[in-house]
């Protein structure tokens, strides 16, 4: 029983300790062995988790467990790297490490990881990979995600992830990205990537096909991560980052309230705001506050100034200002999303009827929510209207929580309308 | 689909103070076109005030503005992405510039290659 219970225990923290500090550990690894061996990397991560599992059960927990895994780890290079080198020197005679030579000793401290990390940050943001295995690698290389937690994040299987993987980490290995301290052309290269990617990881959290409210917060709570990694460097903490962020701590702070018992999304508006997580709100005007020191407004400054509002549920004028902001943020970057979202700002700025005729001149319809928006701004003024647009909606829309609650609307018409 | 170019015109200087809401509604107008994924470039303004425009002709004769001799002037641009010409025109017939006495000229655009 005993026994048990410390399994449990170490098993928590272990992966909790894994998801924390499998990505630094690779990326320090492959500081030494190169991007092209970021298996050998990989191999010798795992193999310390899995002593550590092994050792913790039998042994307990040790004092500093984080300490503990850099330990092994840094053994476990030595020794892979002592047979490399005896096979080079005594069986293979004059063959040459193909890469520069290694940097003396393991550091796993400080300074060295954290530029470690943040290089390998970059590495695995390459412009070349399509979003979809971008998001792939990160959450595999740097978020420690084995290939099935991928798959279940994305509701697919774990065949479609390997493919999606196998392009990215080939490309990966085969770029002559150089893990060291980061060079301002790195950055001024792949920093936008690297913010997209970012955001990205953190919608697919957010905005998740997944019911799995666990890997949701999950995926936003490494996106959160990764951010925080980039802001605490001078190079990388750019205007736009803190942006991110603060659009990222704002996001985040609803995510308990809106989410229904049953997975299902709550609207904004059905949202109960003592749900939102003050802290985060706090945090999120924080860095919001440092992003607009300077006069730069990014797609990110944006959406965090609307997220912004929406945390400001009774302020006057809220929705001219959000409408505002939707009007900017599409002349940057046209989206559907961003399309109708402006439409429904129209709707509480102007009202239903001019955000009708809004709406109707996007012609999204093939677009679930475009239906669903047409269906919301008809329902008082027209319900068999809002009824066919709801119909529609159910027909395209996927997630089935989200196909209740639109069946749910339906029936409600309905009974309003015959009785 | 084809490029329109609506190039805006005012009648004179002084139609030039566009109240909040004018501007607030030229936004609209704007980000509306944006939101339907039609605006191909959001264009430029060209500088109304004194001083910020110079005409040059024939003969080394340089004269100062655009408004000495036509009582229109150019304000600004944009190009739009639509399947004809009529629906560009209902776009441009949206506009706020005709409470402020302007006007609009829809030009298809012949794009060099």
């Amino acid at each position: 029983m005993i026994l048990n219970g410390k399994q449990l225990n170490s098993n928590g923290l272990l992966s909790e300790l894994f998801r924390q500090e499998y990505g630094k550990m690779i990326a320090v690894l492959c500081r030494h062995f190169g991007l092209k061996h970021i298996e050998i990397a990989e191999d010798i991560i795992g193999d310390t988790f899995l002593k550590a599992s092994e050792h913790w059960a039998a042994n307990g927990v040790p004092e500093n467990p984080a300490a503990w895994l850099y330990t092994v780890a840094r053994n476990n290079a030595k020794d892979h790297l002592k047979r490399v080198t005896l096979f080079e020197t005594k069986i293979a005679g004059n063959l040459k490490p193909d890469e520069a030579a290694p940097e003396p000793g393991f550091e796993f401290a400080g300074e060295h990881i954290s530029d470690s990390q943040l290089a390998m940050i970059f590495a695995v943001c390459d412009p070349g990979n399509s979003t979809e295995s971008q998001i792939c690698l990160a959450l595999q290389i740097l978020c420690g995600f084995k290939v099935e937690e991928i798959a279940n994040a994305f509701l697919t299987n774990i065949e479609t992830i390997k493919k999606r993987l196998q392009r990215a980490r080939t490309s990966l290995r085969n770029s002559h990205f150089q893990i060291k301290a980061l060079s301002g052309p790195d950055i001024s290269q792949r920093l936008d990537r690297v913010l997209k990617t970012l955001y990205l990881l953190f919608n697919e959290g957010y905005f998740s096909k997944t019911n799995d409210h666990l890997i949701r917060n999950e995926l936003c709570a490494e996106a959160i991560r990764l951010t925080l990694v980039l802001t605490e460097n001078p190079l990388t903490g750019t205007v736009q980052t803190k942006a991110l962020l603060a659009l990222m701590c704002y996001q985040s702070s609803r995510l308990d309230a809106r989410t229904g018992n049953s997975g299902e999304i709550v609207l904004f508006d059905e949202q109960d705001p003592t749900l939102w997580d003050k802290d985060l709100i706090e945090k999120g005007n924080y860095y919001f506050v440092l992003a607009c020191q300077g006069n730069q407004a990014s797609k990110y400054h944006i959406e965090a100034g609307i997220a912004y509002w929406h945390t400001n549920p009774a302020a006057v004028n809220k929705w001219p200002h959000i409408l505002q902001l939707y009007n900017q943020l599409i002349l940057i970057e046209y989206s559907p999303v961003t399309a109708l979202n402006r439409a429904f700002a129209i709707s509480k700025v102007y009202g239903h009827e001019k955000a009708i005729m809004e709406t109707a001149k996007l012609k999204l319809t093939g677009n679930d929510q475009y239906h669903k928006l047409l269906g919301f701004l008809y329902e008082t003024t027209d319900p068999g209207e809002a009824i066919g647009h709801y119909r529609k909606a159910v027909q395209l829309t996927r997630a089935k929580a989200a196909k209740r609650v639109l069946e749910k609307k339906i029936e409600q018409l309905e009974n309003k309308n015959g009785g | 689909m084809k490029e329109f170019m609506f190039i805006f015109r005012l009648k004179d200087i002084g139609d030039f103070k566009p109240t909040a809401e004018q501007i607030q509604e030229r936004l609209n107008w704007l980000a509306g076109i944006a939101a339907q994924n039609k605006l191909v470039d959001q264009g430029n303004t060209l500088s109304p005030f004194p001083g910020s425009a110079k005409t040059v002709r024939p003969g080394d004769v340089v004269t100062d503005g655009p408004y000495t001799e036509i009582k229109e002037f150019l304000v600004g641009y944009i190009i739009v992405r639509t399947e004809t010409i009529d629906e560009a025109v209902e776009m441009a017939k949206e506009n706020p510039i005709f409470k402020l006495g302007g006007n609009i000229e829809v030009r298809e655009v012949i794009k060099r290659k």
